[in-house]
């Protein structure tokens, strides 16, 4: 017999049956829209029609719309990148590394979480496109042989690296994802009452029907990808950070770079899944299922990580000094007191200070603050990436050619655009997938729901107590 | 999904207890009956092991399909960089292979997600256009459901339905396919 461990708090609350999990689950997909989600869906698409056309005029016109000049040659574009990118990882590291180290809790945020992984890479992805200029060529970065004596690709640069990184995290995210996903489609397909839902999550749910063979496998393949997926993450922002780390630019020329930036992003990626669930479980009801229990471990996340942030941007000061290059030692002065010091210092605010306020438990508790929090720490987390790149660029060598950055209204379109995307792709996600992976939240009601019900099953639709109607009984 | 014909005829027990079903396994082939498969909303531990299913050997396949991604990348590295068009970056060797790690990894991770979902979904017969043989439409919700073919089994249909029933089915049904 199981029996819930005192010690722990539980992760699913009010006496939730397995019937009563599909059914609070499916509710979202079966149901209507509500006019929460109308709202906010028509807001996204409105935002991501706006993003279009500044894209579609970026491409068009070239990117001298943007404010880059020739000084300054990465700003806004590689910001968003490495930024959404970031936020990419929780969902990794939350489905995957969680997994790997048996934490219940990943059960209830896991499926939202990489669906944000996803849409987080695509956005991140049509920053690369954008910054190319002329997209169209965007193939040259892969190894094919070409018109030109078969000049083939750098496989020294870290910007081929990142062509892979990229691409291979957002296929094994996908396939991950999708994976997932299976069993839970298979539910809704045999719920399903009109015949295109029942074809359309029929074809999607693969013919499932959970027989303990494919259970077995299913496991087995979970786990492997669990295990690949966790080097896999860490390889992609380590990768993202060597686009920087390998130059000799000073201020990005720095060892410290891999661990900072795999610690940032999860770091930014949990905020955003904060933010993302908190309105989720409260639009969807869904507060049995993400708990305080959950917003606190996951904060104790965003704490830990923030920590490890704050630790190496004083390392970089402290190694810019003792290393004794002037160069080095100008770049990091410049970023605190130059012309940039606004960016610097809401950086260190909002990554290294405002995380601190979770060591009290009844801030790290308390959803409003969770919120606020969160939004804060993904403002200091963009900031962090453009004080790394435009404060490290605008002053370089010669001061003649020194400049500051402003960006024009293309580099906030375009940005803009990418919020439009991802809303509008997850809230599509938010009505027509469950939001959270029924079948993993089904077997850990055992051992981690606050009280069983008499009978764990439940009653499930369109069944009665009294008699079974799905079959002829056998008398 | 064809492979039973017309006349397979199954007695399915249905279980409200995952913890039941599991002991039921037990019972039910200790008392002669061969069990087809047993279908939850869940993975139950163990339960592969209680109905005698081998040890999955995907993990051979995910190791194979890894290596020879990695291989694809080591070769194509060492014919553009170090073949087809040789050059000397930063006074090292045309084949630099430290600074390939990074993808021959990618490639590596990516060759064995692919491979290894790949042939889970085609070993267990998965697939857009499959139609999957139900034999309760619960067993996706809440119920768990044990499926035995009667036509691999020398008892009669009454004997098995109370062989199931005294494990704990709280029904017992017919499906005929």
């Amino acid at each position: 017999m199981h029996v819930t461990s005192p010690v722990r708090t539980p992760l699913v609350t009010g006496g939730k049956t397995y019937a009563d999990v599909t059914e609070d689950i499916c509710k979202q997909v079966e149901g209507k829209p509500t006019r929460e989600w109308t709202i906010a869906f028509v807001i996204s698409f409105v935002v991501l029609i706006y993003g279009t056309c500044c894209v579609f005029w970026t491409w068009w016109e070239g990117l001298g719309v943007w404010g880059l000049n020739k000084t300054v040659g990465w700003a806004w574009d590689i910001t968003n990148f490495v930024w959404w990118v970031g936020i990419g990882h929780a969902g990794t590291l939350i489905s995957a590394i969680l997994l790997l180290f048996r934490m219940k809790y990943r059960t209830s945020i896991n499926r939202a979480a990489e669906a944000m992984t996803i849409f987080a890479v695509l956005c991140a992805a049509s920053f690369i496109l954008m910054h190319m200029g002329r997209p169209w060529l965007a193939y040259w970065a892969l190894p094919l042989p070409n018109a030109f004596g078969s000049l083939w690709v750098n496989f020294n640069s870290p910007l081929v690296w990142d062509v892979f990184a990229i691409s291979t995290y957002f296929t094994v995210s996908l396939v991950f994802w999708y994976m997932g996903l299976v069993p839970d489609l298979a539910t809704i397909r045999d719920r399903a009452t009109s015949k295109v839902s029942r074809y359309i999550y029929g074809a999607f749910s693969l013919g499932w029907n959970g027989g303990a063979k494919t259970w077995a496998r299913y496991e087995y393949i979970s786990l492997i990808l669990a295990g690949i997926s966790t080097p896999l993450v860490l390889s992609v922002h380590t990768i993202v950070s060597m686009d920087f780390a390998t130059s000799v630019i000073p201020g990005w020329h720095t060892t410290i770079f891999p661990p900072y930036f795999v610690a940032g992003a999860i770091f930014s990626g949990f905020a955003m899944v904060q933010n993302l669930m908190l309105i989720t479980r409260v639009v969807f009801k869904l507060e049995d299922y993400i708990t305080f229990e959950h917003i606190e471990s996951m904060n104790k996340i965003i704490t830990l990580t923030g920590s490890i942030v704050g630790v190496a941007y004083i390392t970089e000061f402290f190694i810019a000094w003792y290393s004794g290059v002037e160069y080095e030692r100008y770049a990091f002065l410049n970023r605190m007191l130059g012309p940039y010091w606004w960016a610097y210092w809401a950086m260190m605010t909002c990554n290294v200070i405002s995380p601190q306020l979770f060591w009290s438990r009844k801030i790290r508790r308390s959803v409003t603050w969770t919120f606020v929090l969160s939004v804060i720490v993904n403002i200091g987390m963009w900031f962090e990436r453009f004080v790394i790149i435009v404060t490290s660029l605008h002053r370089d060598y010669l001061p003649s050619s020194w400049a500051m950055f402003s960006p024009t209204m293309f580099d906030i379109g375009d940005y803009i655009f990418s919020f439009g995307l991802f809303f509008t792709l997850f809230l599509l996600f938010a009505k027509f997938l469950p939001v959270i992976n029924m079948f993993e939240v089904k077997a850990i009601i055992r051992s981690a729901s606050e009280k069983l019900p008499k009978s764990v099953s439940g009653v499930a639709k369109g069944e009665s107590v009294t008699s079974p109607t799905f079959n002829k009984n056998v008398e | 999904m064809s492979h039973h014909n017309d006349s397979a005829k199954f007695l399915v027990g249905v279980y409200d207890d995952d913890e039941v079903v599991l002991k039921a396994v037990t019972e039910v082939k200790s008392a002669g009956v061969r069990i087809h498969e047993v279908y939850t909303p869940f993975p139950i531990h163990g339960l592969d092991v209680a109905l005698g299913h081998p040890r999955t050997r995907i993990g051979i396949a995910a190791f194979l399909f890894g290596l020879t991604g990695f291989l694809t990348m080591v070769s194509l590295t060492y014919y553009t960089m170090g073949y087809d068009w040789p050059m000397i970056i930063g006074g090292k060797d045309n084949y630099a292979y430290p600074a390939y790690i990074p993808v021959m990894f990618e490639l590596t991770v990516l060759f064995t997600a692919l491979g290894m979902v790949g042939t889970f979904l085609v070993s267990n017969g998965l697939g857009p256009t499959v139609k999957p043989l139900m034999f309760d439409l619960r067993s996706t919700d809440n119920k768990f459901v044990m499926a035995i073919d009667l036509s691999k089994n020398r008892q009669s249909e009454v004997e098995i339905a109370s062989v199931l029933r005294a494990s704990g089915a709280a029904e017992v049904n017919v499906k005929q396919f």
